[in-house]
């Protein structure tokens, strides 16, 4: 049976972790390399690195990362952020990223899933979505309105709306070629609340590729709520992970309880 | 030495880093003459069967890759080398791939999620239990997947390993020294780099 995957993410500024790692005694705990050796010993399904660097000089530096880890961690590995062009998806691909995420720059041109599907194939391709609640009261019959999400780039300080229905961007985004989505909820982003359940129910039930909840999580339960009620194939997640509140096999320990399908590393203990 | 062959795959230089991780020596190439040598060979492979065989044609190498697994050398096939294998593929229109394997390439039945993306366990046959490719690594074991197609081959005899998805499918065949997974074992962890240090201390025999 194919197993629910866990997937840690790393934000890394100029080649160093940013939002600290507290849990790493006796090593670099800014050190991604590291970071990403330790979540894989510890039965991590997948990594994403997502890059926050700024500057385009200091993408070259995201490139050695990616090198490094690639030479030490056999996982799959992901990296997003500053990825505007598929030569860009290349470089990433080449130094031994399995997958590329791209969030605004294929909002601004979609051409561009279509475009790295082609080059590098579908499964090279994870779209990201970063999408908000639209307040619905309840009209005049008293008859709530279905929810409806919308898709905001630039996420962070200065967030802009797009005006795209995510429902709909997730959909076209299959269709130009996108082999996985990254759902990500703003209103639940931070807030360890959990996912917003409803946006990834209906975005998982109407697109055909896998869609891996983001934003939300405070415990091991919202995952289990994420890929059960709302039907996502993986779940991602930050801070509980880096502020060791959980780690990776008391996830897998919880879900394996509750008949969830998980993985289960050798060694790595709950 | 392992040759890997140079033909365009994207995952061509994590195959190379971990085949070197595990203590391999690699040959990089896509020149027919020397393929034609190898001592071992790795076909790797991401993305369609069609492109992946006009890749191969265009560079005159699917003769060659014949030629070895026909002398009996190590061959490990990846992914969509593993599905080249097969005798047709039903992917963006039926085609034909190298023949090597009486089989043919089908797409995954709907009503669940495809491609399928993540980690599967796979099932030995009983008679491949004690196979030297599998030597450390128990049967139900799990490896990274990425594919919308499988291979549905005729000789079930040369099924090694069998994965779920929807339905039963290869994901290891075994025949003498051909040597084909549907999974990735480049990206499987622990258990893929021991399924290819096993790969490497065969090639070595």
């Amino acid at each position: 049976m194919l197993t629910r995957r866990i997937i840690p993410c790393l934000d890394v500024k100029a080649g160093r972790v940013v939002k600290g790692v507290s849990f790493v005694n006796h090593r670099d705990a800014g050190n991604p390399v590291e970071l990403a050796a330790i979540y894989n010993q510890e039965g991590a399904d997948e990594l994403v690195f997502y890059d926050i660097t700024a500057s385009s000089d200091e993408r070259q530096i995201m490139v050695d990362v990616v090198e490094q880890t690639a030479r030490q961690v056999f996982i799959p590995l992901t990296v997003g952020g500053g990825i505007r062009t598929t030569d860009d998806m290349y470089r990433m691909l080449r130094a031994g990223a399995d997958k590329v995420s791209i969030n605004t720059a294929a909002v601004m041109n979609p051409q561009m899933i279509e475009d790295g599907a082609r080059r590098f194939g579908s499964q090279c391709i994870v779209l990201s979505i970063d999408a908000r609640r639209v307040p619905t009261g309840a009209d005049e019959h008293d008859q709530a309105s279905p929810p409806q999400w919308r898709v905001f780039t630039h996420t962070g300080a200065n967030p802009r709306p797009t005006g795209l229905d995510a429902v709909e961007w997730a959909r076209r985004g299959v269709e130009l070629g996108a082999g996985e989505i990254v759902l990500n909820s703003m209103d639940a982003d931070g807030q360890q609340t959990g996912y917003d359940l409803e946006l990834l129910r209906t975005i998982s039930d109407v697109v055909e590729v896998p869609v891996i909840a983001s934003g939300g999580v405070g415990s091991p339960d919202d995952m289990y709520r994420g890929l059960i009620d709302g039907h996502a194939d993986a779940v991602l997640a930050a801070s509980i992970f880096h502020f060791r509140t959980y780690t990776i096999p008391q996830v897998k320990a919880y879900l394996a309880e509750r008949g969830v399908p998980v993985r289960r590393v050798e060694g790595a203990t709950a | 030495m392992i040759t890997v062959l140079n033909y365009g795959a994207g995952n061509l230089p994590n195959v190379v880093r971990a085949l070197e991780h595990v203590g391999a020596q690699v040959l990089v190439t896509e020149v027919p003459e020397v393929v034609r040598e190898a001592t071992s060979l790795v076909l790797p492979g991401v993305g369609a069967t069609r492109d992946t065989m006009q890749s191969l044609q265009r560079l005159g190498l699917t003769e060659v890759i014949a030629q070895v697994v026909a002398r009996g050398r190590p061959f490990l096939g990846i992914c969509v080398g593993m599905q080249v294998l097969c005798t047709e593929s039903e992917e963006f229109g039926n085609h034909s791939c190298l023949g090597l394997v009486p089989g043919v390439v089908r797409r995954f039945p709907g009503g669940q999620k495809v491609p399928q993306i993540g980690w599967n366990q796979v099932q030995y046959a009983e008679s491949m239990r004690s196979h030297p490719l599998f030597a450390h690594i128990p049967s139900g074991s799990e490896f990274y997947f990425v594919h919308s197609y499988y291979c549905d081959v005729a000789d079930p005899s040369l099924v090694a390993g069998q994965t779920t998805y929807g339905l039963p499918f290869p994901s290891v065949l075994i025949r003498d020294q051909l040597i084909a997974t549907q999974f990735h074992p480049e990206k499987s962890g622990t258990c893929g780099l021991q399924l290819l240090r096993n790969f490497v201390l065969l090639s070595e025999q």
